[in-house]
């Protein structure tokens, strides 16, 4: 590689920084462009079939090819799934538990990174590991002991005991990330404040967390997504038809025999539809955040 | 998915008599523990508690509710290695990493060559980033709600989306069983809906990891006449590497604790053929006669987790020393 930095490129300095776009595009290139659009649309597909159906009448449905066009706009399926399930309620315990675990996961990573990274209390190396494995655990080791805690405190079919239970997963993931952080946090912010006079508390709540606002805002938007596509442990957890989320409600939907085709089209176009309204919110954090996450 | 910035931390934090690094005269480091009291008492009762419980179940035999615990010594664990379903689950495994982790990164690392590369270069970055964008979007729908949408598209009559639209290629009544039909087909299902959900991880981390790379050096290999191939094989493969394995990382982890896709799709079905062990756990736990076994598999699953990262931290670190 050494080699190639000093090959003509550098030394004649012919060719100018633009000169990739000045170069007049080659018929090869254009079939490359065309075959990433393609698997785009491949992606998209499934979401476009959706689209297309939902709006048909379960007759229209039934003698039409699915990549047909509507007869015309018709709205039974999604007014027998409106009607039949409690769509807004299981809208709302969605957003009421991720949004909860949200706040309470960064709170809960702020304050054990704050003793790691801040802190450097001992044993610390011993303490990060322990809360990457509370991260790796699979859920279905988790699952039966504490059904049985949440029985006997009463907190089954409560959005609680999945608040509670993802807290503590997702902030493992947030104490492992954010620990690294403060460990290279300016020490000599630190030392103005200290100099102030200011406490270890008034430290972390007015002059740490000001500045890593931003990664905390990226763990956030994270928690809440991750949080809001889990599966197996509410499914566990919450049995009560008004406290289902959205992604049990849908399976719910899809389990049950009578349920008509139309319906469950018009149902799953709608599951996707809060999570589209937040990638487009979100878009930017997201691409930020995962990279953030990945490269060091 | 989750991404874990694993190893590397241990450096930097690893001399236990650093002092804390808010100066203060006299000011102990006992103060700190306070910060993980909610944490530690959390971590405890969530996770640990649950872990140790499973454990310990794993050496008895129980039928849940009132009955009484027997000890079982190791019945539990030597059944596991002649059991068929758990041995299943576990080859499946095989091929749920073949449609979560190399399949995706595979594709991802093409993908993202020719989004970065070409499209971004030489025709609009604002393209570039749209179709990144859109090859991402099915990461972040619930895996639910994806599994719902393609068991529509492989219902097994004449409601499939698949079958209709066969029959209209065909011009004959296609009216398969994807999904409980057979192993072959049921497997493939599970598998492609992985690849489609799992696409986007490895592209936004890819492209992410190309523009470390300097454009000198692609324009020097260009003028040397090295071709677009050779190119990706000696400057971009070595450059995304550290990428390259927190990408395979994360997703073996999270292909052996997957559950969701083959509870939506199959049931584990046909004829249990397509479990997996989180899917068998699971089912042990809700449907079976005991709860020792079950938790005998769960906990067989956490440990081949834990020895997985053990062993990818172990290799990473190794490839890491020798770097240097």
């Amino acid at each position: 590689m050494t080699t190639l930095t000093t090959s003509p490129a550098t030394a004649s300095g012919t060719p100018k920084p633009d000169h990739n776009k000045t170069r007049p595009r080659t018929p090869s290139e254009w079939i490359l462009m065309i075959l990433a659009v393609l698997g785009a649309l491949l992606v998209v597909f499934p979401m476009l079939l959706l689209l297309l159906n939902a709006f048909k009448s379960p007759a229209d449905y039934a003698n039409s090819s699915p990549l047909d066009f509507p007869e015309a706009l018709d709205f039974t399926g999604i007014q027998t799934f409106w009607e039949t399930q409690n769509f807004p309620r299981a809208l709302w315990n969605s957003i009421f538990i991720s949004g909860m675990v949200a706040i309470l996961a960064v709170i809960l990573s702020v304050l054990n990174s704050f003793a790691i990274g801040i802190g450097r209390v001992k044993g610390r190396t011993w303490i990060v590991l322990v809360f990457l494995m509370a991260n790796l655990i699979p859920q279905e080791m988790l699952f039966d002991p504490l059904f049985r805690l949440y029985d006997d405190l009463g907190l089954l079919s409560n959005p609680w005991s999945v608040i509670i239970t993802f807290t503590v997963i997702q902030s493992a993931f947030g104490t492992y990330l954010l620990a690294s952080l403060l460990g290279t946090f300016p020490k000599e912010i630190l030392e103005a404040a200290a100099v102030d006079g200011a406490s270890r508390w008034r430290i972390l709540r007015s002059v740490i967390v000001p500045i890593v606002r931003p990664t905390l805002s990226v763990l956030m938007v994270f928690f809440f997504i991750w949080t809001w596509n889990e599966f197996l442990l509410p499914l566990a957890f919450l049995n009560s038809s008004d406290s289902l989320t959205v992604p049990l409600l849908l399976e719910q939907l899809n389990g049950e025999r009578q349920t008509d085709t139309t319906t469950l089209i018009a149902g799953t176009l709608i599951s996707i539809i809060p999570t589209i309204i937040f990638f487009l919110i979100f878009q930017r954090t997201l691409t930020r955040g995962i990279t953030a996450g990945a490269v060091k | 998915m989750a991404s874990l910035p694993l190893v590397r931390e241990k450096r930097r934090t690893r001399r236990p008599q650093d002092p804390a690094r808010i100066p203060e005269r006299g000011g102990s480091r006992l103060g700190y523990w306070l910060y993980f009291i909610p944490g530690a008492i959390l971590v405890g009762a969530i996770i640990f508690y649950p872990l140790l419980r499973n454990l310990r179940l794993s050496f008895f035999h129980w039928r849940g509710g009132r009955a009484e615990e027997e000890f079982a010594g190791l019945d539990n664990w030597i059944a596991l290695f002649s059991d068929t379903e758990f041995l299943q689950s576990f080859k499946n495994i095989f091929l749920v990493i073949l449609a979560m982790v190399i399949i995706p990164t595979l594709v991802g690392l093409v993908v993202s060559a020719l989004l970065f590369d070409v499209v971004g270069r030489r025709f609009s970055g604002k393209l570039s980033s749209f179709l990144r964008a859109t090859y991402y979007l099915p990461q972040i729908l619930p895996i639910a709600v994806a599994g719902v949408m393609f068991s529509w598209i492989l219902k097994p009559n004449d409601q499939g989306v698949l079958n209709q639209f066969l029959s209209a290629i065909t011009g004959t009544d296609v009216a398969i069983n994807w999904l409980g039909g057979s192993y072959g087909t049921a497997m493939g299902s599970v598998m492609v809906l992985m690849v489609w959900i799992q696409i986007g991880y490895p592209v936004v981390i890819f492209m992410a990891a190309l523009q470390r790379v300097e454009p000198q050096l692609y324009e020097a290999a260009e003028l040397d006449g090295a071709n677009w191939f050779q190119r990706f094989r000696a400057i971009t493969l070595p450059m995304i590497r550290p990428e390259v394995f927190v990408v395979s990382l994360t997703t073996t982890i999270a292909a052996l604790k997957v559950f969701a896709p083959v509870f939506i799709l199959t049931a584990g079905g046909p004829n249990k053929s397509t479990y997996v062990p989180s899917f068998y756990a699971y089912n042990e736990f809700i449907n079976g006669t005991d709860k020792g076994y079950a938790a005998a598999i769960a906990s067989a699953i956490t440990i081949v987790v834990f020895v997985v990262a053990v062993i990818f931290i172990r290799v990473q670190n190794a490839a890491e020393r020798k770097d240097a």
